[in-house]
């Protein structure tokens, strides 16, 4: 029913031509050849490479490390929305600005400039080593950069939810007698998870690609403190490129699977709020 | 009890419960925003401000001779072309992409949209070792390439390449939902009065969209002057080469000249916080309709 006054509108042809050049170039032809490469090699050598101690030990340490981060960041994320999006206080406007920082400041930066901050002469890592806890240059230092990264999106998915949010439904569960905590675990947080998961798998699939920010803080000793990411870049480094391919494609299907798990599970939290 | 001492009561009830409501909302408040302050104020200020006061703790004339080296200018120089390059590639790309998916509800729109996000899914490295396989020497068409005196890996073209995938989703994402937003109806009487091409484009649809397309280009320089990963990949770290800035900022970094590294890395702080700035601006002018006044210039 919408597209026969769309017909009218010129630039198909042309629009549909440069689209599709476009992604073909810089996307699809890159993508076939990574994919290409992996097929041309044998089980034996693509097994040897991808599944091989070492590569093993850097998915364990990504997976964990990028969860973690992931699920903090959900929490600080519905935090931060909650209050820049339901209290007026001076400086609000500011600190919502800041929320984007991360997604402003080149990784490389954020690198140098946590590990600074938690080495452990640090301003913050001289404080948590007087409590006995290290940060830098360990899988928590890994953690704190994957963190770091994904605080903007987890905010910015549950920030719109928040604002268009009928408060009339919190002001009816409180005049029946709920508290605030009640109140927001089963009215507001509910409607919010959708948002959440967005936000929590967007973050995720930031922190198991993430290479900059990383890098710096992590340590980078392999077996202890070396990211997918890194290894790859290792690989490269010894001109293995059979190996890095082999542990890219397993990235890949990673982080592909993760998204359409985490779609899936969205679609359902989604239906079943529609079918209450 | 009749329905009218009912509903009394109710309302009483009610009013006893909000008045003590308030107060108790109050304190859960301003627990809230303090814990707010706390958390931003460690994860997002504290490596912020560092950031400037590492960058001059070996004083102002250490600063000035680290961002004005020789090295720091090529990389400078070498950062701004991958972005003169990537922006337009972006811009070119955002606007055809999203005209044709909203305007024109292509078949297989739900593909090309999954196609367009698919670089934010990629690591960048990922996205880097992509480039060496094809280019690299070890390639069939990389080793003719270098035969024939090419070079794409290792040297500009391929960080221009790297950059270029990295940012490609940027003004797409931005311009899709604005102009599904907006609707046709706008262009669909520009066509009826005549405008056609170009015209169509540069009179109707991009003054509708502009600061969604600004917000786009905004992102896009942003990642591109920042990409690490992808262009560390690609770039053959020669330093004064094909070095950016971010790659130089780890060379100093890991060469322990802490304060050097933290310098140059300052110049695009700086930066991020104009971008953010300029975004706030951008997002402001979105919610705000345009004035007639404004109108009336274009």
């Amino acid at each position: 029913m919408k597209s026969r006054p769309l017909r009218v509108l010129p630039g198909f042809g042309l629009s549909f031509g440069v689209t599709v050049t476009a992604l073909s170039l810089f996307v699809l032809i890159p993508l076939a050849t990574l994919v290409a490469r992996g097929l041309g090699m044998s089980w034996e050598s693509f097994t040897g490479a991808a599944l091989s101690p070492r590569a093993l030990a850097t998915y364990r340490l990504t997976l964990l490390t990028a969860l973690t981060a992931g699920l903090l960041n959900s929490l600080i994320g519905v935090l931060l929305a909650w209050t820049l999006t339901r209290y007026s206080f001076p400086g609000r406007r500011l600190l919502d600005g800041i929320v984007d920082l991360p997604f402003a400041l080149p990784t490389a930066v954020a690198g140098i400039s946590l590990t600074t901050l938690y080495a452990p002469h640090g301003w913050l890592g001289g404080l948590l080593g007087g409590l006995g806890l290290k940060v830098a240059f360990t899988p928590a230092g890994i953690m704190m950069a994957m963190l770091f990264v994904g605080i903007p999106f987890v905010v910015r998915a549950v920030q719109p939810v928040l604002e268009d949010f009928d408060r009339a439904l919190e002001e009816a569960a409180a005049s029946l007698g709920a508290g605030p905590l009640t109140t927001f675990r089963r009215i507001t947080l509910p409607t919010l998870l959708p948002a959440i998961l967005t936000g929590f798998s967007l973050s995720l699939a930031r922190g198991l690609g993430e290479y900059g920010s990383v890098i710096f803080i992590a340590g980078n000793m392999p077996f202890k403190t070396e990211v997918t990411s890194l290894l790859i870049v290792a690989q490269l480094e010894e001109f293995d490129y059979q190996g890095a391919t082999a542990i890219a494609l397993v990235m890949l299907a990673g982080s592909f699977a993760l998204l359409l798990g985490l779609n899936a599970l969205q679609r359902l939290t989604l239906s079943r709020r529609e079918a209450k | 009890m009749t329905t009218h001492e009912l509903a009394l009561g109710q309302v009483f009830h009610l009013a006893g419960k909000t008045a003590r409501e308030i107060r108790r909302v109050d304190w859960l408040r301003v627990g809230l925003i303090a814990l707010t302050v706390l958390v931003m104020f460690v994860l997002l200020i504290l490596p912020l401000a560092i950031v400037f006061v590492t960058a001059f703790r070996a004083g102002i004339g250490a600063y000035w001779s680290a961002i004005s080296h020789p090295h720091v200018l090529a990389a400078l120089k070498l950062t701004l072309i991958a972005v003169c390059i990537s922006v337009p590639v972006n811009v070119l790309f955002g606007v055809a992409a999203a005209w044709l998916i909203t305007r024109h509800n292509p078949p297989g729109r739900t593909v090309l949209l999954s196609l367009i996000d698919l670089p934010f899914t990629v690591s960048p490295v990922v996205s880097g070792l992509m480039f060496v396989l094809i280019f690299g020497s070890q390639s069939l068409f990389g080793g003719w390439l270098i035969e024939h005196g090419i070079r794409v890996v290792f040297a500009v073209p391929g960080i221009v390449l790297a950059t270029v995938f990295v940012t490609f989703p940027f003004v797409a994402r931005e311009l899709i939902p604005v102009m599904e937003a907006a609707g046709p109806e706008e262009e669909l009487a520009g066509v009826s009065l005549g405008a056609w091409g170009w015209k169509l484009l540069r009179r109707v649809t991009l003054p509708s969209v502009r600061w969604g397309l600004a917000y786009g280009i905004i992102l896009c320089t942003a990642r591109a002057i920042g990409e690490f990963g992808a262009v560390s990949v690609v770039s053959g770290h020669i330093r004064g080469r094909t070095n950016t800035i971010p790659l130089h900022i780890e060379v100093l970094f890991n060469e322990y000249q802490t304060a050097a590294a933290f310098a140059v890395a300052s110049l695009l702080t700086l930066f991020a916080v104009v971008t953010l700035a300029l975004k706030e601006g951008i997002v402001r002018r979105m919610e705000n309709p345009i004035e007639p006044a404004e109108r009336e210039r274009d």
